[in-house]
């Protein structure tokens, strides 16, 4: 039911667009590809965007007409996935403490927090990590689903291959695409890398496509490509050049050969849509935390990148810190979930002062949860289920599964029992919020239950 | 049964790819040199390359010698430098694959002088016996810092570098071993311990942090200490396999086939040697007639130095290397680098850049008056030759040239001052093609 309204609303919007797109803009410059369906070349769309995007930067807001509405969600696609990953393994009974378990304290003499930490409104055996204030508020507005306990049964206790399940979206070793890939190969476009974003040095694996180009970026700004001692018009020659070199080695037989062509053309594709944001600088109607860390700058240039009508769909980053904590746990801890939850928070308020809130949905999540009982070095090793959210104003705010308990709720290895499923998670993500069916995305998804997370 | 050896044809192709896969690319003429020897004597050359000598100059940063121990990424350019100038360049490969292998990052270990130290033992071991490496590495102090060794103690385990060991150093993911076998390693692990003296740490052996009592690893039961530990892994049954398959992967893309994976097994299971091994796989014919490997990005750019005989003259390298997805001594996680995935939009303009940087130095200045070829065939041919005439597709060399063809515009001098535009934008088309990121 809820696929059969995105599906019908995208549509809707794209033919929209693309009929006002026409008689609204510009003369179209002759040879430029279409966007699918808007009726816009790219260049004109981001041209023209990036002026309405300067115009709600400005002090004052000023009403977005409903054409530019309308051309927004066409290009953009609609709703956004973000994905944000804790990597290492964070400590579920850390961000929701169990102060109120009486095994709480047994299990961990030197690691539990203390009672008076902010209280959970959804379960009064939990407190929020002190440091997760910005989430708790979140919360505390329904904007944020908990799934307490999330994972899979036969818990894999390797950080590579749990991960890699996640990644993928099944508890399969031989899988090669991710979960988000397999979104973007199903709904998106052929000349498009933006569709798939990794924030980050590197692809994020989730977003591993088998057809459909994807994008990895450190930051928008700054993407250039200089060659010393060439310009004006043999530079522009050797860039076109470039994306032909890597058009030709895409085909190649060669699987190395095909796979560097690939990433040519996609890495020129890219330096063409990204060419409004060669020299300007992020700027945001809210403050981000301060820090070393890119997250939080990452977080900002999404915002940005979204308000100015970039076809982005999926998107993945990893959170800042380590969640690894074998041993310090109270301090390394502390530290990522504050920035974390802080940069989540002004990505939150930030979406909502650019009026883009109801397209976008935030995913956390970690590969796996760490082990009841804390081990000798102030840490704690590796678990099983751990702890998931989902931000944005579009989500229920209604937990997913319940706090498993540390009596019953333990497995023969002491850690904690999934009392919600990650493949379900994902299942209804792409149904409820993606508008694909869950069956293309997600092996056997009918054979989970798919939570409401979506209003 | 030996494992099958290559008996084609080893001219200049097949020289180039064994000096890009067990090494770092060829200098100028050094593909042809090599070519000559036969296959024999060149696989020889490089599996016993006698002393080490470090051609060219020595590096120089900002007009200062490198303080790889105390500089901020100086660690990374003394590497680097090594692998350029080295006469020993599968030692040096070999240490990368250990490298990457017993995978540490410094951002855990937080010591540039721990970390150059587990690197000599990396070099030291690089093609001797794995039982020593895997021994060596098991109480390394950067070791012992990155995957908790030192918190591991009698009463409270730390399993970190248990699970690890057999996770990814020995056995594999879900081979050979179950969880309880990974909590009953952290016990015969325990004894390793950090203490300080004088301000500094130091790394020892304690006996009473050492958990004496019983185990139960694989079955059997014994009181176990961290020697047994490891050579309980590596006399796994299920050890061998997963050494050669994971050594072979560094080497060749494809999986070798059933009777090829036997014949190394046994070379190896002959005294944990790294050198036989090796050799087998760089006789092999998979290496020869297979397809191509993605090169790492460090290889990458080693390679291009390497070419064009320049040294490291500037910490430009580091920025490059982060872009790139290689920043040594900083490999993602303990799994090391991924190597299916070194290329995408972001770690391309990585490699970009390390073309852009390695050839800045030697771009031609353009000139209306100079002498100069104009001819687009003569500039493609040029600008081939500064990088030392790699090997390229039939595809990339015809759109070399339809691109000078195209860019050589204009008539008199400006087509002079084109054609050195072209020829510099010839030399960057080449060190970013696929061809030259891949071997």
């Amino acid at each position: 039911m809820a696929r059969g309204c995105h599906d019908f609303t995208r549509t809707e919007l794209v033919r929209r667009a693309a009929a006002q797109a026409g008689c609204g803009l510009p003369a179209i410059e002759a040879g430029m590809p279409l966007p699918a369906g808007t009726g816009l070349t790219r260049r004109s769309f981001v041209a023209h965007s990036i002026g309405f995007a300067m115009a709600v930067y400005g002090a004052t807001r000023i009403p977005l007409p409903l054409f530019e509405e309308g051309v927004a969600s066409a290009a953009g696609g609609g709703k956004v996935l973000v994905s944000v990953f804790l990597d290492g393994g964070a400590d579920a009974l850390s961000i929701l403490a169990p102060v109120g378990d009486p095994q709480y304290r047994v299990l961990r003499p030197r690691l539990a927090l203390p009672d008076s930490g902010l209280a959970f409104a959804e379960d009064g055996r939990l407190r929020w990590h002190p440091s997760l204030a910005s989430l708790a508020t979140l919360h505390g507005e329904g904007k944020v689903t908990v799934m307490p306990s999330v994972g899979y049964t036969h818990p894999d206790q390797s950080h590579f291959t749990s991960r890699h399940f996640w990644e993928v979206g099944a508890t399969s070793t031989q899988l090669q695409t991710g979960w988000l890939g397999r979104v973007i190969d199903r709904i998106g476009s052929d000349d498009n890398p933006l569709q798939g974003l990794s924030l980050d040095y590197n692809l994020q694996p989730s977003l591993a496509t088998a057809k459909r180009p994807v994008a990895s970026l450190d930051s928008p700004q700054g993407y250039d490509f200089w060659t010393p001692k060439v310009w004006g018009s043999v530079e522009d020659q050797l860039l076109k050049s470039v994306a032909q070199l890597g058009a030709a080695h895409a085909k190649s037989t060669d699987p190395a050969l095909r796979q560097a062509g690939r990433a040519t053309g996609q890495s020129m594709r890219l330096h063409e849509q990204l060419q409004p944001f060669a020299s300007e600088k992020a700027t945001s109607p809210i403050t981000y935390p301060k820090s070393d860390d890119a997250f939080p700058a990452r977080l900002r240039s999404l915002a940005m990148m979204l308000a100015t009508g970039l076809p982005i769909r999926c998107v993945a980053l990893r959170a800042p810190g380590t969640y690894d904590t074998h041993s310090e746990q109270p301090k390394e801890l502390a530290d990522a979930l504050k920035l974390t939850s802080d940069s989540l928070l002004a990505f939150q308020r930030d979406l909502e002062a650019r009026g883009l809130a109801d397209r976008v949905l935030v995913h956390v999540w970690t590969e796996f949860g760490r082990r009841a009982k804390e081990n000798g070095s102030k840490g704690t090793d590796h678990g099983a289920a751990g702890v998931g959210f989902l931000l944005g104003t579009q989500t229920t705010g209604t937990m997913v599964g319940e706090y498993p308990g540390l009596s019953g709720g333990l497995d023969e290895d002491g850690n904690l029992k999934p009392t919600a499923d990650f493949r379900a998670v994902y299942a209804a993500l792409s149904e409820q919020w993606l508008g694909v069916d869950a069956d293309a995305i997600i092996p056997s998804a009918k054979s989970f239950t798919q939570p409401q997370l979506v209003r | 049964m030996a494992a099958p050896v290559y008996r084609g044809p080893f001219g200049r192709a097949q020289a180039e790819r064994l000096l890009w896969r067990a090494g770092f690319g060829p200098r100028p003429g050094e593909a042809d040199r090599l070519a000559r020897k036969g296959l024999d004597a060149a696989v020889e050359s490089l599996i016993n390359p006698g002393r080490e000598n470090l051609q060219g100059k020595p590096p120089r940063v900002r007009g200062h010698r490198l303080a790889p121990a105390d500089a901020w990424g100086h660690d990374h350019l003394w590497w680097l430098d090594r692998m350029v100038r080295t006469s020993r360049p599968l030692v040096e490969r070999m240490t990368l694959t250990w490298h990457d292998w017993f995978a540490t990052s410094n951002d855990g270990v937080d010591s540039q002088r721990l970390m150059l130290r587990q690197n000599g033992l990396f070099r030291r071991n690089s093609l001797g016996s794995f039982r020593q490496l895997l021994l060596e590495v098991t109480h390394d102090p950067a070791m012992l810092l990155w995957l908790n060794g030192v918190e591991n103690e009698k009463g409270a385990p730390n399993e970190n570098y248990a699970r690890e060991m057999m996770e990814l150093f020995t056995l594999g993911a879900d081979r050979g071993y179950t969880e309880s076998d990974v909590r009953e390693q952290a016990r015969a692990l325990t004894g390793w311990a950090r203490d300080w003296r004088y301000g500094r740490p130091y790394f020892h052996y304690d006996r009473k942090r050492h958990d004496t009592g019983s185990k139960r690893v694989f079955g059997k039961t014994g009181s176990y200490d961290w020697t047994d530990a490891c050579l309980l892994a590596l006399n796994n049954s299920d050890h061998a396999s997963y050494f050669v398959t994971k050594l072979w992967s560094y080497f060749i893309p494809t999986k070798p086939n059933g009777a090829t994976q036997r014949a190394l097994e046994r070379i190896y299971i002959r005294g944990h040697k790294i050198k036989p091994v090796v050799q087998a796989i760089l006789r092999h014919p998979d290496l020869y007639t297979g397809p191509r490997m993605v090169k790492p990005p460090v290889v990458h750019t080693a390679g291009l130095l390497r070419a064009l005989g320049r040294g490291i003259d500037g910490d430009q390298w580091v920025w490059i290397a982060t872009l790139s997805g290689q920043r040594l001594f900083h490999p993602p996680n303990v799994a090391g680098w991924d190597e299916t995935r070194w290329l995408d939009t972001s770690t391309y303009r990585g490699r970009w850049y390390a073309s852009t940087y390695a050839s800045e130095p030697k771009a031609i200045e353009p000139s209306y008056k100079a002498k100069h070829s104009t001819d687009p065939d003569r500039i493609v041919e040029q600008a081939h030759a500064f990088w030392g005439k790699p090997s390229l597709t039939p595809t990339t060399h015809e759109l070399l040239r339809a691109f000078a063809r195209k860019a050589i515009t204009g008539a008199g001098g400006e087509r002079v001052a084109n054609a050195i535009l072209t020829e510099n934008a010839v030399r960057q088309l080449i060190a970013v093609s696929p061809d030259l990121q891949t071997c």
